[in-house]
């Protein structure tokens, strides 16, 4: 299985320095604590949790924009931080990544144009400026956005929100990467042309063959654009749960996964209304500085084991085929 | 036969823009209901959040109700809300109605403790009485389930958003109004969180007996809550009836398409669609249906005169030419 | 992309979106005023440098518009005569200053590490040397024989606080989603500064120029007051140093002689300053369009 991963997170963890208080010490907030996990060359992954839980830097620390303060990231298994000149290279042409937010992810002084041919020039794919426009004009056609000709010269505000999120596909489309971080790439689209972004994004990981990470909190989107993928549960830092999205969503093992699955509102009033929430044992986030001793789930967990879960944390174990949990309800299963 | 508490009758709001007149509510008639939760649903530049901040007139200055009434009865009168001037405003807001804004930092000042905050709120609505206050707010901390004495003495960015939002629900209720209206309350929250502050509303209007308007973007909370929806597009109302009648017996175009463009996790694979185009310019708009340039139902007819809102069903309106064709959109 | 285009872009949208603020517009039509008057001003307007000993100190009249000197000659004309000099030294010194500044804050800035840090000490050093003691100590020491000295020496003196300033707004712009896309796309250092982060930062810059601009005109004035720049022909500044020491404030007469040029200076000022308002909008592509 190694050799197929493409990206690889081994033993990872990732703290920043903060500053507690006016005059108190400097303290370590740790984002993300020991994480593992193998992206397999062409495969979805959905990375989900809440806010705090991590799954942002994780985007960020593979597509190199900040350092692990332990662990290593592997790229086509080698460690992107002991790479050499070229290899860091090609790395960074491999993989790209996809903001939230159209409307700070585009440079509001330059036309689309500029935005699109900058990474073309740079790294020699176009010589010349038709060359270049000749390329863009592609780029948007491949994202539908067309005729492609209305768009080329625009600036970014006079295109709506969707259309500034299919510039941003285009871009990080210009290198030919075969790893895209989509980090909640819909989250602040409007409802109805949500769907029509993920099929864009569906189509071309069919026709590119390129592998994603798709970062959301919204469960629902992970299970539609992931479901022949996996998908990976965050808490505080942690992976708790990974498998296979059907099984994931229709067989949750983790406690905390299925507090999300039983909390999450639908657009069905029938099937939300008869929904039962899970009741936690409280309703407080652990703060990141002071992340509670064994599992972190404990405070709030309804099936915790005094005296295991508040003492050690759980191994991930493998309950199912390529289903795996961190807990310890499934231990020697 | 349900009372009526407040009556929106023909509504134009706009606001001044440098190239125009931003035309955000288009002659929109309501009711609400004693003790019913309404939902507003629609994206942007729908105008939603235009006509629950006029109702309560806290609109930008560039905003401006153009023309229409929003008559208010309570205490055995009727009032048209349109022609306070500041000083019944002051006496109106929050005892009446009060509003619940995003939980967002910005929403608060971020160098006063949420003490200072809510005593200067009730300040402003002439309510002086400290003990009175720090009474209340206490016991209304209490019931949203937060610790009165850790948040009342703490900053807004000490608390998580969802203690956020609970904080301005809990402000809200200080006057005990009759009518809560709360513009995007879940959005930008975590699951865990919203299902939380779902489940307080939930138990507020049990309690309480508000009637509350929601203003969303997201349907799952109108499937929550509401007991009617308003589905809007373009400043004006396209359908309005009961939650059963829009999720399931839809008859605009828009509200199927919005419907079918929302996965959900639990529900089974259903086919799913989106809807091509974006919203139009509110400052020229063309004639006939708004919607007609997105919709897959268009008939030359549509693009000409603007459907007005008809029965279709007991309490069930729908402004589109072509609503007998669109049978159950499930 | 045609003539009429260019000129369009150029000329007309900018005096639009200028005229949309009241005070820009001002400001505007104010120091298009003095500057006119500067530069074309004095092939209308000779010098007037006759002595006439009959008309000291006379009051405006409609042959002297703003009334003679202490040596009965024409104020109007000195004035028409006396801003270029000061304003093209100041010109010259702001734009050093911002030069430097715009250098070395954002390179700290973006840089980080021991870069900002080492950059940012020599800043705060110069910062706290109190500038126009240092100018004049400066002035008097070196031998000032021509007006570009005397722009480079305030310009080299004022540019940390610029700095500081440009240095903040650099750090925040790069925090921003699509500086991490650039650098994601490995775009380069040199072009994320100079294409991506500097042309955001355009408006910013222009103002922080006029600001620099504006406080070169005090301390070039300041200089000439004390008498620490023998090279100069005619301008404000000497305008006011000869009121001055000729004692025009205690004459009635002698008002015109030393208010002029304080009212020319703090006019070009005012304008510069109010000026700026407008400019924001003509850098802003968003803003351009109304939005």
């Amino acid at each position: 299985m190694e050799d197929r991963a493409i990206i690889q997170l081994d033993h990872v963890s990732k703290s920043f320095t903060v500053r507690s208080g006016i005059f108190g010490g400097r303290k370590q907030m740790q984002v993300i604590g020991n994480l593992s996990l193998s992206i397999q060359r062409g495969e979805v992954l959905c990375l989900v949790g809440e806010s705090g839980c991590g799954k942002t830097t994780t985007g960020k620390l593979i597509v190199g924009l900040i350092r692990p303060t332990s662990g290593r990231i592997l790229f086509e298994g080698k460690d992107i931080w002991s790479m050499n000149g070229d290899e860091f290279k090609s790395y960074r042409r491999a993989v790209q990544i996809i903001h939230q937010d159209p409307y700070s992810s585009l440079n509001p002084v330059h036309r689309i144009y500029n935005i699109l041919s900058a990474p073309l020039f740079r790294h020699g794919i176009v010589k010349n400026r038709s060359e270049a426009e000749e390329k863009v004009l592609e780029l948007l056609e491949r994202v539908d956005l067309t005729p492609p000709g209305d768009f080329i010269y625009k600036y970014p505000h006079q295109l709506s929100g969707g259309q500034r999120q299919r510039v941003v596909i285009a871009r990080s489309l210009t290198l030919n990467p075969k790893f895209i971080v989509a980090d909640e790439a819909v989250s602040m689209l409007d409802v109805s042309i949500r769907l029509s972004i993920i099929e864009l994004l569906r189509r071309l990981k069919e026709e590119m063959n390129v592998t994603f990470l798709f970062i959301t909190h919204d469960l629902a989107m992970a299970k539609y654009f992931g479901w022949e993928g996996r998908i990976a549960v965050m808490y505080l830092g942690r992976i708790v749960e990974i498998g296979p999205t059907p099984r994931v969503i229709e067989n949750p093992l983790h406690p905390y996964t299925k507090a999300l699955l039983m909390a999450i509102p639908e657009a069905d009033p029938q099937v939300t209304r008869s929904k039962k929430p899970m009741q936690l044992r409280s309703l407080d986030i652990p703060s990141l500085l002071n992340l509670p001793l064994g599992c972190t789930f404990n405070p709030r967990c309804p099936f915790w084991i005094e005296g295991t879960c508040d003492r050690e944390v759980p191994n991930m174990y493998e309950p199912e085929k390529d289903h795996y949990v961190s807990c310890f309800l499934f231990r020697g299963k | 036969m349900a009372k009526e508490i407040l009556n929106i009758e023909n509504l134009f709001v706009e606001y001044s823009n440098i190239r125009g007149k931003v035309k955000a509510v288009r002659g929109v008639n309501l009711k609400l209901y004693k003790g019913e939760n309404l939902a507003l649903i629609g994206e942007s530049g729908s105008g939603k959040t235009t006509l629950g901040t006029a109702i309560i007139r806290l609109l930008p200055s560039s905003g401006y109700i153009k023309d229409g009434k929003i008559v208010y009865k309570g205490n055995g009168n009727e009032y048209d809300i349109s022609k306070f001037n500041e000083k019944d405003l002051r006496q109106f807001r929050w005892k009446e109605i009060a509003m619940v804004f995003q939980s967002a930092l910005n929403s608060f000042n971020p160098v006063l403790k949420i003490w200072d905050q809510i005593y200067d709120t009730a300040k402003a609505h002439g309510i002086n009485n400290r003990s009175f206050v720090r009474d209340r707010a206490v016991s209304l901390l209490r019931y949203v389930q937060l610790d009165p004495e850790r948040v009342i003495n703490s900053y807004p960015h000490e608390l998580s958003g969802g203690m956020r939002q609970r904080v301005l629900i809990a402000m809200s209720l200080l006057l005990e109004p009759k009518i809560l209206i709360l513009d995007e309350p879940t959005t930008a929250l975590d699951i865990l969180t919203q299902r939380n502050i779902i489940e307080l509303l939930r138990m507020i209007k049990a309690d309480m007996g508000l009637s509350m308007i929601f203003i969303s973007h997201d349907l799952s909370l109108a499937a929550e809550l509401a007991d009617r929806v308003a589905v809007m597009y373009a400043g004006a109302i396209v359908e309005l009836g009961s939650v059963e009648d829009i999720f399931y017996r839809p008859r605009h175009p828009y509200t199927l398409g919005l419907i079918k463009a929302v996965p959900t996790v639990t529900a089974g694979f259903r086919e799913l669609y989106s809807i091509p185009g974006s919203p139009p310019d509110l400052i020229n708009l063309s004639p006939g249906c708004k919607f007609a340039p997105r919709c897959e139902y268009k008939k030359p007819g549509c693009e000409k005169e603007e459907p007005m809102l008809v029965e279709v069903g007991p309490e069930h309106l729908v402004a589109c030419f072509r609503h007998k064709e669109i049978g159950n959109g499930r | 992309m045609g003539v009429k285009n260019i000129l369009k872009k150029i000329l007309i949208e900018p005096l639009v979106i200028i005229s949309r603020d009241k005070a820009g517009l001002v400001g505007f039509i104010v120091l298009l005023f003095i500057l006119l008057l500067s530069f074309i001003g004095p092939y209308f307007v000779k010098l007037d440098t006759e002595v006439k000993l009959d008309k000291i100190y006379q009051f405006p009249s409609r042959e002297h518009i703003l009334g003679t000197d202490n040596q009965g000659r024409d104020i109007f004309s000195q004035i028409v005569n006396g801003g270029k000099d000061v304003i093209i030294v100041a010109f010259l010194a702001g734009l050093i200053s911002t030069l430097i500044a715009v250098s070395l804050g954002s390179l700290s800035a973006y840089a980080g590490g021991l870069t900002d840090t080492v950059i940012m000490f020599i800043t705060e050093i110069i910062l706290t040397i109190p500038q126009f003691p240092l100018l004049a100590v400066l002035a008097a020491f070196v031998r000032l024989t021509n007006p570009t000295m005397l722009a480079f020496i305030i310009g080299f003196l004022g540019w940390p606080a610029l700095a500081r300033a440009i240095r903040s707004q650099v750090l925040s712009i790069k925090e921003r989603d699509y500086i991490e896309a650039a650098r994601v796309l490995d775009l380069g250092r040199i072009h994320i500064i100079f294409s991506e982060i500097l042309p955001n930062m355009l408006s910013y810059i222009v103002i922080s120029l006029i600001m620099a601009m504006t406080g070169a005109v005090y301390s070039q004035v300041g200089l000439i007051i004390l008498g620490l720049v023998p090279f100069y022909g005619h301008n404000w500044g000497l305008m006011i140093q000869l009121a001055w020491t000729r004692g025009a404030i205690f004459y009635k007469g002698s008002i015109f002689y030393i208010l002029s040029p304080i009212i020319a200076i703090a006019l070009f000022q005012w304008s510069a300053v109010t000026f700026t308002r407008s400019l924001e909008g003509i850098f802003n592509p968003r803003l351009r369009a109304g939005e």
